[in-house]
Order: structure tokens, then sequence, then C-alpha cells
């Protein structure tokens, strides 16, 4: 039952999958709404449960893929190896910066992931010697599962989407777990767990490790499905953007975070209509939902509908 | 290399003016509304965008210059009516993303009227460099840095000296103490937005002659004003003028000495190590945590 989430949500991205396996939406647009749903359930890990704002989390995003990237075009490395090469980048800027700046709270906790971010994202159009410098770096070779190809955009959204899957299972069960209640305790009142004995400190440490290394897999995967990565992908409006996803459905809800980016993912889809009002209407939206649901579409349409269920109940 | 590093700190300073103004508007929000508002710089934008097309549709230049003033406070003013107010109550990082979606949104409006082009607006005076030594300044420097000293002082002035001014500083205080005084709350968060808003079209139209402007010049201006307000220790105004400067010359001696490109990398990791080891920034108290 605790998982009963998760497996209407497999069901229905293998019945898109095999009924609509030419569509564009599902296809092409899918891949995007899985790649930002894993990025988005990551940073809600750290958001969401562990109540720690991040505005750098395009950053891991960008490690993995440009690590991707670099090992495999520049020195032919296998991309299974390149992407475990990422992980352990990611890991290590994560599992270094976390104490110190998970330290910090409220503004200057948003500051300093801000910095982060932004660092990265300048020595991404630096270092041209490594990094391709603005251009980006392009010939990006496919990579293979079990001798299976993965060469179109179906397959990539079968990878993708599982991917999304394991990381909404994950983070199902890091939430239920011991960890995860020591996460609510930090979110709760800091003070308060570590009365209880929760190292404060190492658990957020930890779920920052976690939800950068979901973030530098879905980069690199990203990398190999694009074949070409370049700096804009990883600035500070894509770190917005993700937080964006993961308040606008609902902070601490994996399938809220889920939702969020289906959302996003989709909208800019239907804003091209607008052409030039693309980004006007955006901001707009933002504001309003923001001022009308500060919980979340996702966190207050579910509780709209508890409501409605019991006072049905209540009626009988 | 002296000249050099007089030159570096000349373009430090300008751009730094630029800073503590942006700052100082950020500061002026977050301690009359708690919210940190990543719009401000998008005022530094509105006002420098609004003076140029005002001046290029034939109104007389100071009028202009006034009038950009006056609608970017309009749209200051507008933005805690319209989108601060009616989310009373709501935590850091809704406040957050909703002044990330205005800062979208006006973007956006001005991508609409202005498009993507890169506009300059004539100096205050005529444009004769001044030498010192092998150093070279503009007039428009020095109007940069005497028309930042001049609104420092002002808005010292205004919280220091007016009713009006010191009703703001005690909403900040204690914003029902200051209800039950007498004080009108929201009347103040609109001035405080108002005065913010100011500072910031002041500081596009002050530097714009020589750095120019286009619709989303914004964007990097309001995340350095967060940055001096959190260098000089946030919620300190004098800090964050001080932290802007601060920034300005650093960057620019950073930029000059190490590498250009890596301008914007320098300020950000002053900033990170900085929350680092010393947290409360350089002129900011210690702040004690409630729990």
């Amino acid at each position: 039952m605790r998982l009963a989430g998760l497996y209407m949500l497999a069901a229905l991205f293998v019945l898109l999958g095999l009924i609509f396996p030419d569509s564009y939406y599902v296809t092409v647009v899918g891949v995007t709404v899985c790649t930002n749903a894993v990025l988005a359930i990551s940073l809600n890990l750290l958001m969401g449960y562990a109540g720690q704002i991040s505005l750098g989390h395009a950053a891991f995003f960008g490690l993995g893929a440009y690590a991707s990237a670099i090992l495999t075009t520049r020195y032919g490395l296998n991309p299974w190896l390149a992407m475990l090469a990422g992980l352990g980048i990611s890991g290590t800027v994560a599992f270094v910066l976390a104490r110190p700046i998970l330290k910090l709270k409220g503004h200057y906790l948003a500051m300093a992931t801000l910095g982060m971010g932004i660092i990265i994202h300048i020595f991404f159009v630096q270092a041209d010697w490594l990094t391709g410098g603005p251009d980006g770096l392009s010939g990006i070779p496919e990579i293979s599962i079990a001798g299976w190809p993965i060469n179109t955009d179906l397959r990539w959204y079968w990878v993708f989407g599982t991917l999304m899957l394991f990381s909404t299972w994950v983070s199902l069960n890091i939430v239920d777990s011991r960890p995860g209640r020591a996460l609510a305790a930090v979110h709760g009142s800091e003070v308060a767990a570590q009365m209880t004995g929760v190292d404060t400190a190492s658990v957020k440490a930890q779920i920052f490790v976690v939800s950068a290394l979901l973030a530098s897999v879905a980069g690199s995967l990203f990398a190999h499905q694009q074949a070409f990565v370049s700096p804009e992908s990883f600035s500070f409006f894509f770190s917005i953007e993700l937080v964006t996803m993961v308040v606008l459905g609902g902070l601490a809800s994996t399938f809220g975070a889920l939702f969020g980016a289906v959302l996003l993912s989709i909208l800019p889809e239907f804003l091209l209509v607008f052409e030039d009002f693309e980004v006007l209407i955006y901001g707009a939206i933002l504001m309003i939902i923001m001022i009308f649901l500060p919980d979340g579409l996702f966190v207050s349409g579910s509780r709209f509908v508890t409501q409605l269920l019991r006072k049905r109940d209540a009626g009988r | 290399m002296i000249d050099q590093l007089f030159q570096f700190l000349i373009s430090g300073i300008t751009v730094g003016s630029v800073y503590a103004l942006v700052g100082l508007g950020f500061t002026i929000i977050y301690n009359a509304s708690d919210v940190v508002n990543f719009a401000q710089g998008e005022f530094v934008m509105i006002g420098a965008m609004s003076a140029i097309f005002l001046y290029g549709a034939g109104v007389p230049y100071v009028l202009a210059l006034v009038a950009a003033v006056l609608i970017t406070m309009v749209v200051g003013m507008l933005l805690e009516k319209l989108a601060i107010e009616p989310a009373k109550n709501a935590s850091v990082v809704t406040t957050i993303i909703i002044t990330i979606g205005a800062s979208i949104f006006l973007r956006g409006a001005a991508l609409l009227i202005w498009g993507k082009d890169i506009y300059g607006l004539p100096p205050f005076t005529k444009d004769v460099p001044i030498s010192i030594g092998n150093a070279t300044l503009l007039p428009q420097n020095l109007y940069v840095m005497g028309g930042t000293a001049l609104s420092v002082l002002l808005v010292r002035y205004f919280f220091d000296r007016t009713m009006t001014g010191k009703a703001i500083l005690a909403c900040s205080c204690n914003r029902k103490a200051a209800a039950l005084v007498g004080i009108n709350v929201n009347r103040m968060l609109l001035i405080a937005y108002g005065v913010s808003a100011l500072l910031g079209a002041v500081a596009g139209i002050l530097v714009t002659p020589i750095t120019y402007t286009s619709y989303d010049s914004g964007v990097m201006l309001g995340l350095k004003g967060f940055c001096a307000a959190i260098l000089g220790g946030m919620g300190s105004s004098m800090g964050a003028v001080a932290g802007g400067l601060l920034l300005g010359v650093i960057e620019s001696l950073g930029a000059g000495i190490i590498s250009s490109g890596y301008k914007d990398a320098i300020a950000f990791i002053v900033i990170l190590g900085v929350l680092f080891f010393k947290p409360g920034g350089l002129l900011g108290q210690a702040d004690s945590e409630r729990v």
C-alpha cells in the first residue's frame, strides 16, 4: 500500500510508452519530463524533507553531464565508467561542501547554494581547454545496455522513465526509513532533533550527497541523450526552475515534486503559442500560484480531495 | 603598476557604487518585510530602460530621468501591493519564489516592450576624460560616486530624522507593536518598496552611460546586491553600502589581476568564504537563533 502510488506511476509510464510509441509528446517531451522529475525529486529530498533550500542544484546535474561528456569524448572512456566517475566527482563536491554550507540557514543558505551553483557554472563557461567553453562539447557517443544501443527517442524514454521510477522509489523509501524520520525531525526543529540524539550535521550532509548523486546520474544520461552539452543547460536559471518545480507541486511530497516537474516541463510547450508573451506569462503563473496556493498545487489539490471525501462520508 | 591598480580601483568603486545602492535597497525591503527581493536588480534595469526610451521619445533629459525614477517607484509599489501583501505569513521559500516570479515577469515585460537590444544613455555632461597620472576617469565615474554618496546620505537622513522613516524602522522592529501605536503598517511597507525601487532606478540611471543596459542586465546586479547585503551583514544598511563598494573593488582587482572571465566567480567565492567563516557578515552582529 505504501508504494501504491509508485505502482500506479509505473503502470501509467509503461502504458504511455506502449500505446503512443510514436508520439512526440511521449517520447520527446516525455524524456524531458522524466529528467526534470528525477532532478525535482532529488531536490525535494533536500528541500522538502530536510527543509534545506538549495538554489544551486543544477550544478550537480552539470557535473554529471560534463564528467560523462569530457571523459568519453576527450579520453575515450567507457560511458558507464564515465558515469561512475561523474558520480564520484559530484559526490565528493557535495560531501566536501555539505557541512560548511548546510550549517547556514534561511537566506544565508540560499545565498551559499546559489553562489556554489554560479561558480560551477562559470567554471563550465571559462575552462574551455576542458569543457569547450560557451560552445560546449559535442559528439558524445551513444550508450548501450547489454548490447542494446539506446539510439531512438522511444528507447531513451524507457531509460529515463526507469531512472524516474527508481528515484521515486528511493525517495519514498528514504522518507519512511530511520534517516528519513531524522530528516523530518531536522525540518521540524533542528535543536529538538539534536536533543533527541540525531546527528543533524551528518544527516543533512548525507541527504545532500544522495540528492547530488541522483542529479549526477540524470546529468550523465542527459549528456549521452543530447550527444551535446553546453553551460546554458546548467545555469542559475535552471536551478531556479527546479526549485520552482518542487515548490509548485508542494514541498515534502515526492509525487508533488513529480507533478511540478511534469507541469513545468509541459508548460513551455503550450506557452509557445504565446510567443513573445511566454516569459511574462511564466513569471505571472509562478507568482499567482505561490500567492494563492503557497503549499503547492499537488498538496493543496490532494488536501481538497480528501476534505471532499471526508465531507461525503460525514454526510452519509 | 600603481597606475593600473588605481585604474582598477576607479572602475571597482564605480561598479561597487551600483552594488551598494542595490544592496541598500535590498536591505530596506528585507528589514521592512523580511523578504529577500530577487526582483531588486529589475528595478535597476527598469530605471535605466525607461530613462533611455523617454529621452529617445523626445522628453527633455532631466525630465526623462525624473520620470524614469517615478515609473520605477510605481513598479516597486505595485510589486508590494499585488505580490507581497496578498502573500502574508508566507514562508521564506515561498516569498523567494514569489519575488523570483516577479523578476521573471518584469524581465518578460521589458523584453516585450524594449526587445533584446543593448542600449546606452548619453552621459550627464560632456565626456572629457580626466587623467590622473596614467589613469583616466570619466566625469560620469564621478557622477556615479557622488550620486551614490548623496543617495546614501539622503537615505540615512530619511530613516534617522523623518517621522515616516522612523515609522518604517518601527515596523521592521516589531510590526504588531508599530500597528498598536498607530502606524499604518501597510502604507509603510509600500513606502519602503518605493524607496528601494527609487535607489535601484538611481543606480541604473547613474551607471548606464558607462555600462549600457539590456532587458536582462538586472539579474546579475540583483544577485550582486544580495552579495553586498550579506557581505556587510544582512539587515545592516550601511553594511550593505560598505559591502557593495568592497565587492566592486575586489571584483575589479580580481578581473584585472587574475582573469576577467572569472570576475563573477571571484565575487561569489568571496561570499562563500565570508559565509563559511564569518556568517554574520563583516559589519553585522552574530545573530542568535530563537528556538
